[in-house]
């Protein structure tokens, strides 16, 4: 079976990102971009499904500019065997990411399409749900456990208080929580090798999807700031402050 | 302007998360209504009904809504949501699972855990781990928003006497099942609502030694959270997380212990109204956030906090 991942080019985690002096957008100037982490946690799934023999091909797209290139190469590297970028300028809403995804999905016939629960710029958690609703799957999201059997899946979810798990038809959505699987890293060799696998560039109209727009980003402001605390020298100091100036504890 | 609210339940109770969410449709204005959709959550409707302020309860009772499958739930909501200007539910991990189906079989956007409501179609939500604060307008004719839950007190439980209404409509897209649950009971109160919350880091070295923060939770009332490292390292249970990609809690007083303090992190408790952080580490990050740092062993802390309070 075919397995589709939805990789998103995103800020690294690791970068601090602050808001700009005037409030239009956040300050992206040489930072740091890398494969959105719960994408990376995707494409690990995908290619361990292949590795186990129950998938045949995995193919990584992404939708943006054309540096987003970049990331479906880390995942060509990490095992995909092909990607596909549906080359869109600036932002692109949840919604509008679903309907190219939908798109490609036609096309592409996938048994399986894992996308991450969340992306870390954004913090939406959308695309993939809105994917299912689109495409007609079922849909196991925040998933820790994916198990392929005969015509379906059975996917183990993260939910408050617990684990749940579900069975979909296939095809179907995953999208992927953190313990879902402890993504490899892209050896030297793999990374040569997926400077040569094929990577195909769509527009939105190839695909006749209308690139609409619902929000507008009106400003953006840093959040409230922290008074800055201080340094309790024990523990007594602390349950004298917790009691008697916080007044939180009695 | 009518708002449908969807309630967050496990059939027998209403989650005080609900309870928020009113109070953000408030914030919005106008007429609100109350989609229950569960099975043989009875309880759980006439629990909405006395909710003040509340126009009616709409009930979908059904065996097709039991485990709320995002499949089936999102086309019932879809099709409730035909006479209403807004659509809410709280940010939790069930809501979370269905609404952006609703928002999508309904084309519009759904905007992800409002923190504050600007006008009737401008609102405030955190981005980046809650680094930037972004205040986007909706052109969208119908609203589907996520509420924070943090970011609004509790609207009243009790007072209210709204009509209550079945709705007969049965939605099976026939694409998913249940097969089953695993889910911990506590006596503790619920993470996302607890007025103290004790979380524990890597720096507890595993599980057993959660015990620490187990004796201080019981005094204080107390919820318990961990960070990533712990429960990735499989010290508790993943519902435990708190941050970015787990829970949003903002109690009165929030204890970090072994948490270094990672964005990832902060984000899920900064917004905490007193922060203690105790860390052997004295340059750790938590303790730019916290109102009180204690550099101590954490080992020899938590034995003298719990039995000095
Ligand atoms: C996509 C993504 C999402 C993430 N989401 C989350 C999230 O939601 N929540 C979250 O928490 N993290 C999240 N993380 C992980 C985050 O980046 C950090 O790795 C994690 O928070 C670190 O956990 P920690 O502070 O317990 O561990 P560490 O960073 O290892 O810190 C352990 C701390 O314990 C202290 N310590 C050790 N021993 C003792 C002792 N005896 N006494 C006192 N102090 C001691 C150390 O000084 C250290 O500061 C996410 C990461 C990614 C990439
Ligand atoms: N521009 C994009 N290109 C490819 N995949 C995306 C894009 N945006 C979102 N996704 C996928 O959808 C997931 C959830 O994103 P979001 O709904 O934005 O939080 C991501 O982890 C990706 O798998």
């Amino acid at each position: 079976m075919k397995v589709l991942v939805a990789v998103k080019r995103v800020v690294d985690y690791n970068v601090k990102v602050r808001a700009k002096a005037d409030g239009s957008d956040v300050d992206l100037n040489n930072v740091k971009m890398s494969i959105n982490p719960f994408c990376e946690i995707a494409v690990e799934e995908a290619v361990r499904l292949k590795e186990a023999g129950v998938a045949t091909e995995v193919v990584a797209v992404s939708i943006g500019e054309k540096n987003c290139q970049e990331q479906i190469r880390t995942a060509l590297a990490l095992g995909a065997d092909r990607g596909i970028q549906v080359e869109v300028a600036g932002k692109v809403e949840p919604l509008v990411v679903a309907k190219l995804l939908k798109a490609v999905v036609d096309k592409e016939q996938p048994q399986l399409v894992i996308l991450g629960k969340q992306s870390i710029d954004g913090d939406n958690n959308q695309t993939g749900q809105m994917l299912g609703a689109l495409a007609n799957m079922g849909q196991g999201t925040f998933a820790s456990e994916v198990v392929v059997e005969g015509d379906k899946v059975n996917v183990t979810r993260e939910i408050d208080g617990g684990l749940q798990t579900v069975s979909l038809k296939l095809p179907a959505i995953v999208t992927t929580d953190l313990r879902l699987n402890e993504p490899r890293y892209a050896s030297l060799p793999n990374i040569m090798k997926a400077k040569k696998k094929p990577l195909d560039v769509f527009t939105p109209e190839d695909l006749g999807v209308a690139v609409t727009s619902h929000l507008t980003q009106v400003k953006v402001a840093p959040p409230a700031a922290r008074q800055a605390g201080i340094k309790v020298a024990d523990v007594q100091e602390l349950v004298d402050k917790l009691k008697n100036e916080a007044k939180v504890i009695s | 302007m009518s708002t449908l609210v969807i309630a967050e339940h496990d059939n027998s109770s209403l989650k005080t998360s609900t309870l928020n969410t009113v109070a953000a449709a408030q914030a919005i204005g106008g007429d609100i209504d109350i989609l229950v959709a569960g099975a043989d959550c009875g309880a759980v409707s006439t629990a909405a009904a006395a909710i003040p302020g509340i126009g009616k309860v709409l009930v979908a009772d059904n065996a097709a809504y039991a485990h709320q499958l995002a499949e089936n739930v999102s086309l019932l909501i879809a099709e409730v949501a035909a006479g209403y200007d807004n659509i809410l539910a709280p940010a939790t991990p069930n809501c979370k699972n269905f609404l952006p189906r609703v928002a999508a079989l309904l084309d519009v956007a759904q905007i992800s855990d409002v923190t504050a409501v600007e006008s009737g179609d401008t609102f405030q939500r955190p981005i980046y781990a809650g680094n930037v604060i972004a205040t986007v307008q909706s052109a969208d004719a119908k609203k589907v928003i996520t509420v924070r839950t943090t970011a609004y007190d509790a609207a009243p439980a009790t007072g209210g006497s709204a009509t209550v209404e079945a709705l007969s409509a049965v939605h099976d897209a026939g694409i998913s099942s249940f097969v089953n649950e695993e889910v911990a009971v506590s006596e503790r109160p619920e993470l996302t609502s607890a007025a103290v919350v004790i979380s524990g880091g890597r720096g507890m070295q595993n599980g057993e030694n959660f015990k620490l923060l187990e004796g201080i939770a019981d005094k204080l009332g107390a919820a318990i959270g961990a960070s990533r490292a712990a429960v990735d390292a499989g010290f508790v249970p993943n519902d435990m997380q708190v941050g970015q990609t787990g829970k949003i809690v903002a109690p009165d007083l929030y204890i970090a212990v072994g948490i270094s303090g990672a964005i990832q992190h902060l984000a899920g408790m900064k917004d905490s109204k007193v922060i203690v952080a105790i860390n052997k580490d004295e340059d750790a990050p938590i303790f730019q956030v916290a109102d009180y740092g204690l550099v101590a062993d954490l080992f020899d802390a938590l034995p003298e906090f719990e039995s000095s309070i």
